[in-house]
């Protein structure tokens, strides 16, 4: 595969631009997509520069169809991604289930837009819930939220290796702020820094002669009976447990002594980390805990902070009416820190916002 | 001693006798793709995507890799995996709800593209696996579960003619054909020039076959050809459409 970046250097980008550098550097080999907004300019920048690195692009009909040309894609052996936001995140949940069912590595890039409906074409942090959840199905993915743009091109860049690796669906997850705005970041290739790609490999249209060195590949994705599925989902359960340690990322400031512990993830983070400085400097202990990936959740890690820090309280923020929140009260079930919420659908977070709420509940 | 019946080789003999009820038009069309795909020699590069309903039995009927979509998803799965690997043979298999309905703007949209697969829709005028409802593809009075008065054509509108639109949609180096269960001659040719086009990489290759269901019709053996030969045909004329490779392989 062609070098994209070559010596590491300093960007200034949006964050829908490093997502297409980040999918080259990885080894992407064809994107389908469809228009909608926040995430148009990773189409944009895709059919740019795709052809000068050898890569493809389809676009489909609609959202059904981008995440099913993937799985098609995935099954062929190519690196294949699609991106898209909100009602398209809703469509793609049949294609997501799908590879959730046949544990095929699709990888999406979600950059969230207000909800529910048409929403906004914004912002927002309302397709948590969908996106570790949706579907009919047990939530078999990985969900990475990214909080900075540097993280977007890390995390889209280890996306495809956890979705070659493991054989989930997994999953960016930015929003519209994200999306659009500039920031400073070092772009790289992944090899420099000691990335290894993990090779893709076909499923179906396997080299061999059927008969001879090879079987068929027969891949099923309905079952006649309750127990031949209830094994398939069970066997990907124990699967899906048995990486969570390998997955699991999050990032924690000042829970040693905190009273109190600040939820949040994604851009908010950014908003709970300044929060929770100027709290120290006026000498109130917050603490900051942020889950990096939203699925697996970083459960036993949240439990830990809670437990060192004897903290009081909890505080989510989060830019949707209590959709991380609802993530953690039952990943943490049974802990008895009363948690506090600081909902604000669809709109952005600031410090001033977290500051003035935890000084009214501490 | 035991006598086996001629099979096509590229039947995955485990998954046989297959499960298609008695009577059932299925078993014909794959019969004819089977001895197509030995007479093309292709089975080591053919994927077989089949869709959800009646034709969603067929996922490991070949000897070939084959994969199961969703209902009406088998069109993009396999544009995707053709996209992929423009080096294997594609055979999407769905039944009329699948390709008419909920996936048409998925068949229309390919037809459009002119991606380079082979579709071949199997129509039995109404939904097999759930239970015998109204498809778009159901007559003018016809009995469904979902028109148990007949298909009111005020209300739900006339059969749905996939060929002709197809044919409206694609390009001349598109294939386009109707065939039905009851001429498998015709039927077995159809789908070899369908799978030829392909394999020449002209472009877009679709075959409709009229087919039976005698489960849903509640007809018996000679009800059920009536049906097939003198009713569908009257509205679904069989023939090719379209045919870039002229007159074909006779």
């Amino acid at each position: 595969m062609q070098a994209v970046i070559g010596e590491s250097k300093k960007a200034f980008m949006t964050g829908n631009e490093i997502v297409t550098w980040a999918a080259l550097a990885a080894g992407a080999e064809i994107m389908f997509g469809y228009p909608i907004t926040p995430q148009n300019e990773i189409m944009h920048y895709w059919t740019r520069l795709a052809p000068k690195y050898g890569r493809e692009f389809l676009q489909t009909e609609d959202e059904i169809s981008a995440g099913f040309t993937v799985c098609g894609a995935v099954q062929a052996g190519r690196k294949a991604f699609t991106a898209t936001a909100g009602p398209g995140n809703v469509l793609m949940q049949e294609p997501f289930g799908m590879a959730e069912a046949m544990r095929l590595p699709l990888v999406a890039v979600i950059q969230q837009r207000g909800g529910p409906s048409s929403g906004t074409v914004v912002y927002s942090q309302q397709e948590v819930t969908l996106t570790t959840f949706g579907g009919n199905g047990e939530g078999h993915r990985i969900v990475y939220s990214t909080a900075t743009h540097q993280e977007i091109f890390d995390y889209v860049i280890k996306g495809f290796n956890s979705a070659w690796k493991y054989r989930f669906p997994t999953f960016i997850m930015g929003d519209g702020y994200q999306a659009k705005m500039r920031e400073p970041l070092t772009i790289y290739e992944p090899r420099e820094r000691g990335i290894e790609m993990v090779a893709p490999y076909p499923l179906v249209g396997k080299p061999g002669h059927i008969g001879e060195n090879r079987d068929p590949a027969h891949l099923c994705n309905i079952y006649s009976l309750e127990e031949e599925l209830y094994e398939v989902v069970m066997r990907h359960a124990a699967d899906y447990e048995r990486i969570i340690p390998e997955i699991i990322e999050y990032e924690e400031k000042e829970c040693d002594d905190a009273d109190i512990i600040v939820v949040s993830h994604g851009v908010v983070s950014r908003a709970a980390d300044d929060a929770v400085k100027a709290l120290r400097a006026q000498g109130i202990k917050a603490g900051y805990f942020r889950p990096i990936t939203l699925r697996p959740f970083p459960q036993q890690q949240l439990r830990d902070a809670i437990a060192k820090s004897g903290a009081k309280k909890m505080l989510v923020a989060e830019s949707a009416y209590g959709q991380l929140y609802r993530l953690i009260r039952q990943e943490i079930y049974g802990e008895t820190i009363p948690i506090e919420g600081l909902f604000m659908p669809g709109v952005g977070i600031v410090d001033y916002d977290i500051i003035t709420k935890v000084k009214g509940i501490i | 001693m035991t006598v086996s019946p001629a099979v096509p080789k590229s039947w995955y003999l485990p998954s046989k006798p297959h499960k298609f009820c008695p009577g059932c038009g299925h078993g014909i069309v794959l019969k004819a793709l089977g001895e197509v795909i030995d007479e093309l020699d292709i089975l080591d590069r053919t994927v077989f995507g089949c869709d959800i309903g009646c034709s969603l039995l067929s996922w490991n009927f070949f000897n070939c890799d084959s994969t199961q979509t969703h209902h009406g998803r088998t069109t993009p799965v396999m544009v995707g995996i053709k996209r992929g690997r423009p080096d294997l043979i594609t055979i999407g298999y769905m039944g009329d709800g699948g390709g008419y309905s909920i996936g048409s703007q998925h068949l229309l949209n390919s037809a459009v593209r002119n991606e380079k697969v082979t579709l071949i829709l199997v129509n039995n005028t109404n939904y097999g696996m759930t239970g015998g409802q109204m498809a778009p593809t159901t007559l003018p009075g016809q009995k469904t579960e979902t028109t148990p008065y007949g298909r009111d054509t005020e209300l739900t509108g006339y059969p749905t003619k996939g060929p002709e639109f197809l044919s409206a949609l694609t390009q001349d180096s598109a294939y386009i054909a109707r065939a039905t269960v009851s001429n498998y001659r015709q039927l077995k040719r159809f789908i070899k020039n369908a799978l030829r086009n392909q394999i020449e990489g002209n472009g877009f290759s679709f075959v409709e076959v009229l087919s039976t269901c005698p489960t849903n019709w509640r007809t018996n053996a000679q009800q059920t050809l009536h049906f097939l030969e003198d009713e569908m045909e009257k509205h679904f004329p069989v023939g090719e459409l379209k045919n870039p490779l002229g007159k074909g392989d006779k």
